[in-house]
């Protein structure tokens, strides 16, 4: 089992990375002058999976969901409160500091914000080589020599060696970033929405990078995203979570083609697409009503059931397991969709399913028109002239 | 009385230089420039549109392309005189229902922001006042405008919280922002712009700061109340995706200028500039099957103080060697009609441009 960290090509690709058990994260909170501990926020609440050598796991959720937390639980810059991490078929949820260090090598992170992830007195020398300081490890031909390597296959002039962080945009810091992450020759890559603080054509070009340095090294990645689109494009399998679990985690395709958490097709519905001419198509948008539960006391039961449509009673009082319905997809949903019911005994619904959700057909002109002060504008009648009126002269 | 107050001395003068439009608003050669010490910056230089009530213009681009800019120039807000001097150059026209805004007096323009022409912001958190219940700022809001008691004020501050689809609106209306959540926000200034029924709305990224699901709330509730109040919006933002869900229009701006505008359709489908080729590829889309590579666009933004000379997209550009003589690198191009209320600003030929598109880009969207 235990498997002998042998440099980088130690884990063939298909096998198990990382493995995550039970894992836990509540952060205290205290009151009063003892500072007794008077509740907690279950931020991560018990969560399982498994990275494979050679993937990329994607995290996908809400804010507060626990996605990042979960990120630095893995990464051991938090301590977990409960469970399991074990990377390469090795415990390291305890270890300490100087335990920890040597793994550091092997697991690395990509940060959301490359404003406040580079140190601004250091020049991107001092940043990218500071991985061999630290670890004791001089590379061949020396580290100013491996960190403008570095700074080429990130894409970035090995002469900006002097630069300082503050001389450079934003896309480029994130390369900055991510050269830095590999320095050591990593074997798993946790990125914290590495793309988000970039424009579009900017994230783009990250985008493409990782998944070129995935090809060229090999890498392991677990990216943590908000947008569903950019998830979709980088992983391999991706789990979605909810308040601190994972209420679905599949590969891809089956996820996006036939999500069977309520939770997890909603989202994807809400998503929108960059297509004119679906406002006027027949499709339908889930919308979920209200917000996300404090994590302080998440909803009993089924975390998901205060504002889910197909919520029943059985659903305010068990928990869902994680279970593998489909080869390769798992959920935990008493009433899935897109399979068989877990709990058919249960079908009444609650009185808050019935008006959880709103369908809206996404298209503003397939509703009655004529409907109150809408009227008062030209939009209907006089489609044409206002079409007209809105081009501009010359 | 109003009448007159409309007309002032200085409203007068500009309506006799320049006839006054048609469109409910219009921008004309607007430049916004600020003089700083390493240069002037021009973040919007010479933009021209119109939008006609119930109606929704996109605005598109990327960040320091001149979005905001340009919104906060349209609500006045560059102008600030109390300073002594203005911090911005401001120049061009901005007609908003037959008055020309820039040349007005800041105390006529000051009585329609509000009232005329409201804004919702990207970040309500920094937008609503933290010492004022939610309550109290709309009241403030309507009370500006309106000579009403308080008592009636508040009524009106519950029923537009209620419009917006806040939960207990009568209980809320005495809530601190901190006590909402980023939607409830969100929803609350919403309500605060809306509760004198302006005719023009701006949203500058609304939903930018919030979640997926909630995101697509608030984008609901805007189209809802543009049909219900039928004004015309402008929705700045540098998502597609959100100006695919609600724009008639779409500009597209880089550099301080707009490169491409027309109905949503054929920015989507026929698009003519080679930026906004680039913007559509660099979209991972959930409708369309996975593709391997994402196409982005080379390069980073340009600096608003040293604009590439010629196209300021050309640095940028892989088509930039198609046109001859250089010229992509010596002469700013100007937007030419390409189709039906459609204009792109670009160098090469319409068959050039058509072909690319057809053969080169579209397939591999």
């Amino acid at each position: 089992m235990n498997q002998k960290s042998t440099g980088t090509q130690g884990a063939a690709a298909g096998d198990v990375l990382l493995k995550v058990n039970g894992l836990q994260k509540h952060f205290p909170i205290r009151k009063g002058m003892l500072q007794r501990q008077v509740g907690a926020v279950k931020a991560v609440d018990g969560i399982d999976f498994e990275v494979r050598s050679g993937e990329t796991l994607g995290v996908v959720g809400e804010s507060g969901c626990g996605k990042s937390t979960m990120g630095r639980l893995i990464t051991r810059l938090l301590e977990p409160t409960a469970g399991t991490v074990e990377f390469e078929g090795r415990d390291i949820t305890h270890l300490g500091v100087s335990g920890m260090r040597p793994m550091r090598r092997d697991v690395q992170m990509i940060f959301q914000d490359p404003y406040s992830s580079l140190n601004p007195r250091h020049t991107i020398g001092t940043i990218v080589g500071a991985p061999f300081r630290l670890q004791g490890v001089t590379p061949e031909g020396g580290i100013k020599k491996e960190v403008q390597r570095l700074l080429e296959v990130v894409g970035l002039n090995p002469e900006h060696y002097n630069r300082y962080p503050h001389e450079f945009s934003g896309g480029q810091r994130q390369r900055i970033g991510i050269a830095r992450a590999l320095a050591l020759s990593p074997k798993l890559v946790i990125a914290d929405e590495p793309v988000s603080a970039l424009d579009v054509s900017i994230q783009a070009q990250v985008v493409n990078l990782l998944d070129d340095l995935q090809d060229e090294l090999g890498l392991t990645y677990v990216i943590i995203a908000h947008d569903l689109s950019v998830v979709r494009h980088v992983s391999d399998r991706i789990a979605v979570m909810y308040l601190g679990k994972i209420v679905e985690l599949a590969d891809r395709s089956s996820l996006y083609r036939a999500p069977m958490h309520p939770y997890t097709k909603a989202l994807l519905s809400a998503v929108p697409i960059p297509d004119p001419r679906r406002r006027s198509a027949k499709s339908e948008r889930i919308l979920l009503k209200g917000d996300v539960p404090s994590p302080i006391a998440p909803p009993s039961g089924c975390r998901f059931h205060t504002r889910c449509w197909k919520a029943t009673r059985i659903c305010t009082t068990q928990e869902p397991p994680l279970i593998e319905l489909k080869p390769g997809q798992r959920v935990a949903c008493h009433h899935p969709e897109n399979a068989e019911d877990q709990a058919p005994q249960d079908t009444q619904l609650l009185s808050a399913a019935r008006e959880a959700i709103e369908l809206v057909p996404v298209g503003r002109d397939e509703a009655p028109a004529g409907q109150g002060a809408a009227a008062a504008e030209p939009a209907t009648g006089s489609e044409g002239a206002a079409a007209e009126g809105t081009a501009s002269g010359e | 009385m109003t009448e007159l107050h409309k007309s002032g001395a200085a409203v007068g003068e500009v309506v006799d230089a320049s006839p006054a439009p048609t469109a409910f608003l219009e921008v004309r050669d607007l430049k916004v420039h600020f003089p700083t010490d390493d240069g002037v910056v021009k973040s919007v230089d010479g933009l021209n549109f119109q939008l006609e009530r119930g109606r929704t213009l996109g605005i598109v681009g990327e960040s320091g392309s001149g979005k905001s800019v340009t919104s906060l120039g349209i609500m006045g807000l560059h102008t600030a005189g109390q300073y002594g001097k203005r911090r911005a150059r401001i120049s061009g026209e901005i007609w908003l229902d037959g008055t020309e805004l820039l040349s007005a007096d800041p105390d006529h323009v000051r009585k329609l922001r509000g009232r005329e022409m409201a804004m919702i912001f990207q970040d309500p958190l920094s937008a609503l006042h933290p010492y004022y219940t939610i309550g109290h700022q709309i009241v403030e809001a309507y009370r500006v405008h309106h000579d009403v008691d308080k008592k009636t004020a508040r009524r009106r501050a519950v029923e537009m919280l209620d419009r917006v689809g806040i939960p207990q609106p009568d209980k809320r209306v005495d809530s601190y922002p901190h006590e909402f959540s980023g939607g409830m926000r969100q929803r609350a200034m919403i309500a605060m712009s809306l509760v004198n029924n302006p005719e023009l709305l701006i949203a500058d990224e609304p939903t930018t700061a919030l979640d997926v699901t909630v995101q697509a709330q608030i984008l609901d509730l805007i189209r809802d109340l543009q049909k219900e109040f039928g004004s015309a919006v402008i929705i700045i933002t540098h998502d597609l995706g959100v100006v695919a869900e609600l724009a008639d229009d779409i500009l597209v701006m880089y550099g301080g200028r707009c490169v491409e505008r027309g109905p949503a359709e054929k920015v989507f489908y026929e698009p003519r500039h080679p930026y906004t080729w680039g913007l559509l590829g660099s979209m991972p889309r959930l409708d369309r099957e996975q593709t391997d590579r994402l196409i982005p666009v080379k390069g980073s933004p340009p600096s608003l103080i040293n604009l590439p000379s010629g196209c300021a997209f050309n640095p940028r550009c892989p088509y930039a060697d198609v046109p001859k003589d250089n010229v992509t690198r010596t002469v700013r191009p100007e937007l030419q009609e390409v189709g039906g209320r459609h204009w792109a600003a670009c160098h090469m030929t319409q068959e050039q441009r058509e072909r690319i598109w057809t053969e080169e880009i579209a397939p591999k969207l």
